[in-house]
């Protein structure tokens, strides 16, 4: 299976904007936090398919997953 | 004294007169400062009824007993008056450093009555206070006023003044200062401008007394330390600015898009903070004692200057269709330089985009100017159109409500009170939605920011569709935002700080023994006064509303779709956690529990 994965802000660093990971069943946003080596503590928004995501979802095929380090305003 | 000055400013404008007063400062601690207290002195002093543009309406400006001191983020003050756009209280917010330099000129705020026959500005430099001739300068955009004021005034002062949109009596036009940050909201430009109120240079060199400077190191150490390890307002806000908001608030979907036609933008990165910060950002600005520094200064082209801010990218951008970032650059320096409230501003254009993309506006009205969604050339055009009263751009100058009413069709303004909604969809966020309902000042996002929660988790993560706890929450917000903006600190400590970090704040500064809870009371009783004088002057409770779009049509496409708001379930709800009556208003009860009971409030304000 497939999932889109969306990097924002700092995150991008090195990474890119965009990230496709194709693996078996079973993913999780935790794994693909592990693969993309970012640090569990800086992500502090987790999206997939823009609603509240949680580490041990497990992914389905094309899911998007989006990533967003600490942020905030008005 | 301590904190507060102990002193205001009353000048009257047809009688050139300036006068010293004794701050009544029991008066003072009981509402704060700044925002309360500038609405506690316009409720005693103006009839509520008042045309907001006559010379019978006052123009307070107010700063907080922590404005001026070393506080973070202590340099706010607010301009407080009765809205041209909306009919309620106005009471609009700004930064800078102009708010401070009134502070250590010795005064705590400043009450302007009547109507100047001419154009005035006004000078202070301590004690020295005088109203000088503004002819020369009438007509002159916010830099060029600035910059002409602080060649003849002394090294240092700060300046305070409006541009031709505020001049022309715009409903939507901004108070500025220091260039470039803006008391944006509710038309308090054009309150000024009807007085013939150009602007306020101001220099001051006394200090602002510490009642406990001791503790106060260690309190501000403390909140510091708060404000450096919070992720936000650390790490997220000094690095991005708001402009970061445009990816999340879109990936979630509830970025409005083409006048809250959509909620969704597929070019949403290309005006994103990201991409703002990869090409155009010159620099970061911070308001005066800010640790934070969130502001943005950006350059395109032949242009540079502050801004833009999240709200501003999405007015001139995915309201508006536009994707071309140069051009959402340009409208806020436009908005800047004449004095318009970006929001107001861009959400009007937004309007007028969908008034004619259905019909109702007709090109013969447009004088070849293009008014299609998604033209980011044509927008910075009706900007400086609609703040010079141009063409067109004389209606839009009225805001969003007034000119499709216009048209017979005032549904499709996206408006609560007449004041343009900000930059979140409520169909998909139900607390923010009931707070943009109950805002004191119509439309607005900053009078209770429940993004925090429902989208940021700051404090705690909810769920951003469920109605579960939003009544309570939106309250709290309300009430401690309430307090901050009346202690002259700024929103953004708010993710970090909580209501006992305030209190220990605002008692080091002032030997108050305020704690969290009575922070937050003085809050429920500032926005009970807001909601009084609102009652008065004939604002019925059933404007506490939302646009029949965000009620009645789901949201299209998208990761909110189906969604509309549910204000009908949370507002009886709502009324019940404020202890108001099931219409909306504040019962005996109550106020006499908040200590507004004797100052004959309490009867019955509407019937
Ligand atoms: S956080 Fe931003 S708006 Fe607030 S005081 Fe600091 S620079 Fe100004």
């Amino acid at each position: 299976m497939k999932i889109e994965v969306r990097l924002f802000a700092t995150l991008r660093k090195g990474r890119g904007k965009k990230v496709y990971i194709e693996e078996d069943e079973g993913l999780t946003p935790k794994d693909i936090i592990d693969q993309l080596k970012i640090d569990e503590k800086d992500v502090s928004i987790l999206l997939v398919n823009g609603r509240d995501g949680k580490l041990d979802t497990v992914l389905k095929d094309g899911d998007i997953v989006s990533l967003f380090p600490p942020v905030g305003g008005g | 004294m301590y904190g507060y000055n102990g002193k205001l400013l009353r000048i009257n404008l047809r009688e050139k007169t300036v006068k010293t007063e004794d701050l009544d400062l029991e008066k003072a601690k009981k509402y704060i400062g700044g925002r309360g207290l500038g609405t506690k002195i316009l409720m005693e002093e103006v009839d509520p009824k008042v045309d907001p543009l006559s010379p019978e309406n006052k123009l307070i400006f107010m700063t907080g007993p922590l404005t001026g001191t070393p506080t973070p983020t202590g340099g706010r003050y607010m301009a407080i008056t009765k809205s041209p756009l909306t009919g309620t209280v106005a009471c609009s917010n700004s930064g800078g450093h102009w708010g401070a330099e009134l502070k250590y000129a010795g005064y705590d705020g400043i009450v302007f009555e009547e109507k100047a026959d001419s154009p005035v500005y006004i000078s202070i430099e301590n004690d020295t206070v005088e109203v000088k001739d503004a002819s020369e300068l009438w007509g002159k955009t916010v830099s060029e006023t600035t910059e002409a004021l602080l060649e003849k005034s002394p090294e240092k002062s700060k300046v305070l003044t409006i541009g031709p949109a505020g001049e022309k009596l715009s409903k939507i036009a901004a108070i500025m200062n220091d260039k470039d940050r803006a008391a944006g909201r509710s038309g308090v430009g054009a309150v000024m401008g009807s007085k013939n109120l150009k602007a306020i240079v101001v220099r001051g060199t006394n200090k602002v007394n510490v009642y406990d400077s001791d503790k106060l190191k260690a309190v501000f150490s403390d909140s510091l330390k708060k404000i450096k390890e919070n992720g936000v307002t650390g790490e997220g806000l000094p690095t991005y600015g708001t402009a970061v908001l445009v990816n999340i608030i879109n990936e979630n979907g509830v970025l409005p898009t083409n006048n809250f036609q959509k909620a969704q933008f597929d070019k949403a990165d290309d005006i994103s903070g990201e991409t703002l910060a990869e090409k155009y950002l010159v620099k970061r600005e911070a308001c005066h004692r800010c640790p934070i520094g969130c502001g943005r200064y950006c350059k395109v082209d032949d242009i540079e200057g502050g801004g833009p801010e999240y709200e501003t990218l999405w007015a001139f951008g995915s309201d508006c269709g536009v994707s071309d970032l140069k051009s959402v650059i340009k409208a806020n320096y436009w908005c800047n330089e004449l004095g318009l409230d970006t929001i107001s501003a861009g959400a009007t254009i937004a309007a007028a985009m969908e008034l004619y993309e259905k019909g109702y506006v007709k090109d013969d009205e447009l004088d070849g100017l293009s008014l299609e969604f998604g033209n980011g050339e044509a927008v910075v055009e009706w900007t400086k159109k609609m703040g010079r009263r141009e063409g067109f751009g004389d209606k839009l100058a009225e805001g969003s409500y007034r000119l499709a009413e216009m048209y017979g069709v005032p549904e499709l303004s996206m408006s609560v009170k007449k004041q343009e909604l900000p930059a979140y969809d409520p169909r998909g966020i139900q607390g923010h939605g009931l707070q943009y309902a109950t805002s004191n000042r119509g439309g607005c996002h900053v009078r209770g920011y429940m993004i925090s929660p429902e989208i940021l988790g700051e404090p705690e993560k909810l769920d951003r569709f469920s109605l579960e706890g939003k009544t309570e929450w939106a309250k709290t917000f309300q009430d401690i935002t309430a307090s901050i903006d009346s202690l002259g600190l700024c929103l953004f400590t708010s993710f970090a700080l909580g209501a006992e970090d305030y209190g220990e704040l605002y008692n080091a500064v002032c030997g108050t023994d305020y704690t969290g809870e009575t922070i937050l009371e003085a809050g429920e009783r500032i926005w009970n006064l807001e909601r009084i004088f609102n009652l008065r002057a004939g604002i019925d409770p059933k404007e506490d509303k939302l646009p029949k779009r965000l009620l009645k049509d789901p949201i299209p496409e998208g990761p909110s779709k189906g969604w509309t708001h549910k204000l009908d379930e949370l507002l009886p709800k709502y009324y019940e956690a404020r202890g108001w009556d099931k219409n909306g208003i504040p019962t005996e009860e109550r106020l006499e529990k908040l200590g507004i009971d004797d100052e004959g409030l309490a009867e019955p304000a509407c019937e």
